[in-house]
């Protein structure tokens, strides 16, 4: 089968030509470094089967990090390339085009962000660039599809340019000079209000201030949406609705060994969070308690990402996270992190060295609870027996708080100890985009999907697990075997070194795991020190095998020692701050 | 007219200068050049983050923020 690759600059949209072509959908944002890996999807073109292949932007053919190094490792093995090209920035984009053609593999020119050159006056003769480069070119606007049916129509056309030799890069620009004088003009524009927000947004009497204002508004919106979402959907659909059917499968299966695995440890007796049937809790937790939240964040991100705003955070943060060993681009782990660790993880592929990797993945997987671990802390904390209105929102922010500065005092000793270079931020900051609704819908419902397809299955089989060790008895067993670590070290009942093992399973089963236990069974501040810990001590299996992909064996078991010494650090202190034994 | 070429980091704000030469190893120099910042072209500053933060600059028709490190190595004349 045929490969077509898809290979321009990073942040051109080389992923939404990606979906247009294939109908497979992937992850595009407006800011450079959203795919880090290759994607492959398939599409028929005049009746033969071929393979498209998204690579991970790149300006140039030597890569400088991991990111760039896949592209390069794609294009290997092209038959045809697709060279995605940004028509606004025409000049620059065009030295991997002239890379590209000097590789002697067929090439055709999407000159994609057509209507934007409109907007910004600029005005590029597509078909005097095709005569120049002797290779097809087609203008496009895959957000909305243009052009895509002629690309299509034009990818048999592809072919190389012999008359393009190799040259030195010195060559390529010259080559470069000539062409853009032949095609293109650019109109002068005043400063319009995209410009504008552009400006308040990235300097730092302005910007600081929006930053903390949008950060602090998408978090509040997330927590209201999820809420609502729980309160008068969720909530209802399971108490109305499901609630009779369970009981009623209940009595159809009578007591015994089944109906504690299915559905409650105590015939007869149905509560969603605390039963632990994998009928009751174990769709309960994920769908009702876990969900909305997910809808919520990843929602909220979404937009973030498509307007273009995370690279200006990025530049606005860059002088804190230069001091964790780490750029300002170090923050986009961390927002994905937020939602899941895994595509956290992968984000940190866009940073250049080793040093930065290893710091950005050790520091996320110790200091970032992802989504369904926070909306089961929040879950947590709402439902104490309160003396007054805002506690929740106390507890809750201890946790943060903590793991906030865990995750600066924690980069800032690695930054000292773990070698490498740092060099400094070298980041492309896009044009703001007003998001395209449908796309971020769509974008949100594809995380949704991929949350239900990795959680449901995990869900289940952890409720199954924890009956049958329970049932064998392993779980007291446990329980008993580490309750002097447990109590003695840090102030916490015996039961909760149950609930850091589940937690390697998935997080939001292990704090779910804690409101199963007796009322009474933890304070209030003991509680806050279990959901820290269990945050920091072990990522969840799925995560923990990202990282060992991402960094290697060696380096995994190092940022394993880091974890286990962080969560006994912050433990025994925040016992002795909390507890004040 | 006296003009004298300083480095893209003295540049005051709001002043466009015109690119005179890059310094620095061939690696870092090949990716200031791919994104443009490159001899003749014309830079501009947009904004300065304090705590000797990065700089971001208009360069090329596009944005881009760099460290202070890398404005040290680029050498501009004044418009």
């Amino acid at each position: 089968m045929k490969k077509i690759v898809l290979m321009g600059n990073p942040n051109v949209g080389k992923s939404v030509v990606f979906s247009r072509l294939t109908g497979v959908n992937v992850i595009a944002s407006n800011y450079p470094g959203t795919t880090v890996d290759f994607s492959k999807g398939k599409m028929r073109i005049e009746g033969k089967r071929v393979e498209i292949i998204d690579a991970p932007g790149t300006y140039s053919l030597e890569p400088t990090n991991k990111a760039e190094e896949v592209a390069l490792k794609v294009l290997d093995e092209a038959d045809v390339v697709i060279n995605v090209v940004n028509a606004t920035n025409l000049e620059r984009n065009l030295y991997l085009t002239l890379e590209l053609l000097e590789k002697d593999k067929p090439v055709i020119i999407a000159l994609n962000l057509w209507d934007e050159t409109h907007h910004l006056g600029i005005h590029v003769d597509e078909k005097e660039l095709e005569k120049i480069l002797g290779i097809p070119v087609v203008p496009t606007v895959a957000l909305t599809g243009e052009g895509i049916k002629t690309l299509v129509t034009l990818i048999k056309e592809a072919k190389s340019n012999p008359n393009i030799k190799p040259t030195s890069e010195e060559g390529r620009w010259i080559e470069i000079g000539s062409i853009i004088k032949k095609v293109e003009q650019v109109e002068h524009r005043h400063h319009s209000i995209r410009d504008r927000i552009s400006d308040l947004t990235i300097r730092p009497l302005t910007g600081l201030p929006i930053a903390l204002g949008i950060i602090f508004l998408a978090f509040w919106f997330v927590r209201l949406i999820g809420e609502s979402l729980i309160n008068y959907i969720m909530q209802p659909l399971f108490d109305i609705l499901y609630l009779p059917f369970v009981t009623r499968i209940g009595e159809f299966l009578g007591p015994g060994l089944l109906y504690e695995f299915l559905i409650s440890q105590t015939y007869g007796e149905i509560n969603f969070v605390e039963s632990l049937g994998m009928i009751t809790t174990g769709l309960y937790v994920p769908l009702a308690m876990v969900l909305p939240y997910i809808v919520a964040f990843y929602f909220m991100l979404s937009l973030l990402e498509d307007t273009g705003y995370l690279p200006r955070l990025a530049t606005l943060v860059d002088s804190i996270f230069h001091k964790l060993g780490m750029h300002g681009h170090g923050i986009v782990p961390v927002f994905l992190g937020l939602g899941c660790n895994v595509p956290g993880m992968l984000a940190t592929r866009a940073l250049e060295t080793k040093k930065q990797r290893f710091i950005a993945a050790v520091l996320l997987s110790i200091a970032v609870p992802c989504m369904a671990q926070t909306a089961m802390i929040f879950a947590i904390f709402s439902k104490l027996g309160t003396d007054f209105k805002y506690a929740p929102f106390v507890y809750i922010s201890l946790v943060f708080i903590t793991l906030i500065i865990l995750y600066f005092v924690a980069g800032f000793i690695l930054n000292r100890f773990v070698k490498g270079d740092n060099p400094e931020i070298f980041l492309e900051i896009p044009s703001y985009q007003v998001p395209h609704l449908k796309t971020t819908f769509k974008k949100t419902w594809m995380r949704i999907r991929w949350f239900l397809k990795d959680a449901l299955p995990w869900m289940f089989f952890g409720v199954l697990l924890i009956n049958l060790l329970y049932l064998i008895g392993v779980i007291d067993f446990i329980a008993i075997l580490f309750k002097p670590i447990m109590e003695g070290v840090f102030g916490i009942p015996g039961e909760t070194s149950v609930v850091l093992l589940t937690g390697f399973l998935r997080k939001d089963l292990a704090v779910g795991a804690l409101l199963s236990f007796p009322i009474g069974t933890f304070s209030a501040m003991q509680l806050v020190i279990v959901a820290t810990m269990l945050t920091i001590f072990f990522p969840c299996v799925a995560t923990f095998a990202v990282i060992t992909k991402e960094l290697g064996l060696k380096d995994m078991v190092k940022a394993v020692l880091i974890m286990i010494s962080a969560a006994t650090i912050v433990g025994v202190s925040l016992r002795f701050i909390l507890l004040g034994v | 007219m006296n003009r004298q070429n300083i480095y893209l980091i003295d540049l005051p704000a709001n002043k466009t200068a015109k690119i005179i030469s890059v310094s620095g190893g061939y690696g870092l120099q090949r990716k200031l050049q791919t994104l443009g910042i490159r001899e003749g072209q014309v830079v501009k500053i947009l904004s300065r983050q304090p705590f000797r933060g990065p700089l971001t600059i208009k360069v090329c028709g596009s944005q881009i923020t760099l460290g202070r490190g890398i404005a040290r190595r680029i050498l501009v004349e004044e418009l």
